[in-house]
């Protein structure tokens, strides 16, 4: 009995990450946990976004282009045009498409950090970008 | 015999209002001056939304008859390295985006003003429609204070925000609004 109640709480505590996110993300995720990531945190995501690191000669977070507010514009660093919200409360077409996520996960990484993601990371990224 | 003189004299009036109304820079032959109004584009507009997609997402989609096929492919080969960005594809699009560009570059279509920006570039390469000959006649009597110190503009790269229509190939200078400036006017 009481090994059951363990596990049920375990499996819901791994939920918890997860409860608000679409299907997509969703399926991300689930691919990062069979490779050994998760679980997800939101605050995790929202304390890497701000993180600077100097990347040729410059210092860059997520913040740079996207903002610290999520829910609203972002603005390119170096050619200002508008960048719609990440937020997907504010922007419901973010996080639809699994290849598009990967492609920007792919370059902004790179761009941001000098290197990929770690599944870690995209997982707690997508977790904070749902929660906003 | 009157009449004829009316009709002659009506088409010759018609004919220097026409010219009249072109700018006095000098540019263009008389057949690119006169115009039956500004509503032509003077690249052939964005046709591909995968371009639009992928390459209007973090600047102005320039009209692919901005520069010669050579310059596209060297942008496409390496997007790792796309003027200190990357831009990164995956390689079916990458594909598919470049065979858009070399098919519509200036060197490839016979529309509006690509065929004299392909003349202007000769044989070089350039990686900038900027460095184009032809780019460099347009803009040089514009101050690089209005360009590169304004904030709402940044650089001369940033075609619509001084070019309202640019989204349409269009770059009338009767269509010029340079934020914080006004009309162009000379």
């Amino acid at each position: 009995m009481m090994k059951r109640r363990w596990i049920g709480i375990t499996l819901l505590g791994s939920g918890i990450g997860t409860a608000l996110a679409g299907p997509v993300s969703e399926q991300l995720m689930g691919s990062y946990r069979d490779a050994g990531a998760g679980p997800f945190r939101a605050e995790q995501g929202e304390q890497m976004w701000v993180v600077e690191r100097r990347v040729s000669g410059q210092a860059r977070s997520c913040a740079s282009c996207h903002g610290t507010d999520i829910t609203r514009d972002g603005k390119h660093l170096r050619t200002g045009k508008r960048i719609a919200p990440l937020a997907v409360s504010a922007n419901p077409q973010r996080l639809t498409d699994a290849a598009e996520v990967e492609k920007w996960f792919r370059r902004n990484c790179k761009w941001t950090w000098g290197r990929n993601c770690t599944d870690q990371e995209k997982g707690d990224f997508l977790v904070f970008i749902q929660s906003r | 015999m009157h009449w004829l003189l009316v009709v002659v004299g009506g088409a010759l009036a018609f004919g220097i209002s026409q010219v009249a109304q072109s700018d006095s820079d000098g540019e263009g032959r008389w057949s690119e001056r006169w115009r039956w109004g500004a509503d032509r584009p003077d690249f052939q507009p964005v046709t591909s939304a995968a371009y639009r997609n992928e390459c209007g997402a973090c600047h102005f989609a320039y009209q692919p008859g901005l520069l010669p096929a050579r310059s596209w492919r060297a942008i496409m080969g390496d997007l790792a390295n796309h003027f200190g960005e990357n831009a990164e594809l995956d390689e079916t699009t990458r594909r598919r985006l470049e065979h858009y560009l070399v098919n519509q570059a200036a060197d490839a279509v016979g529309y509006g003003r690509s065929p004299g920006l392909a003349r202007s570039v000769a044989k070089e390469k350039p990686m900038r429609i900027t460095e184009t000959a032809y780019f460099r006649r347009k803009h040089h009597e514009v101050p690089t204070r209005l360009v590169r110190e304004n904030a709402d503009v940044g650089s001369f790269s940033n075609c619509s925000a001084c070019h309202t229509q640019a989204d349409k190939g269009m770059y009338d200078e009767h269509q010029v609004r340079i934020p914080g400036v006004g009309a162009w006017d000379d």
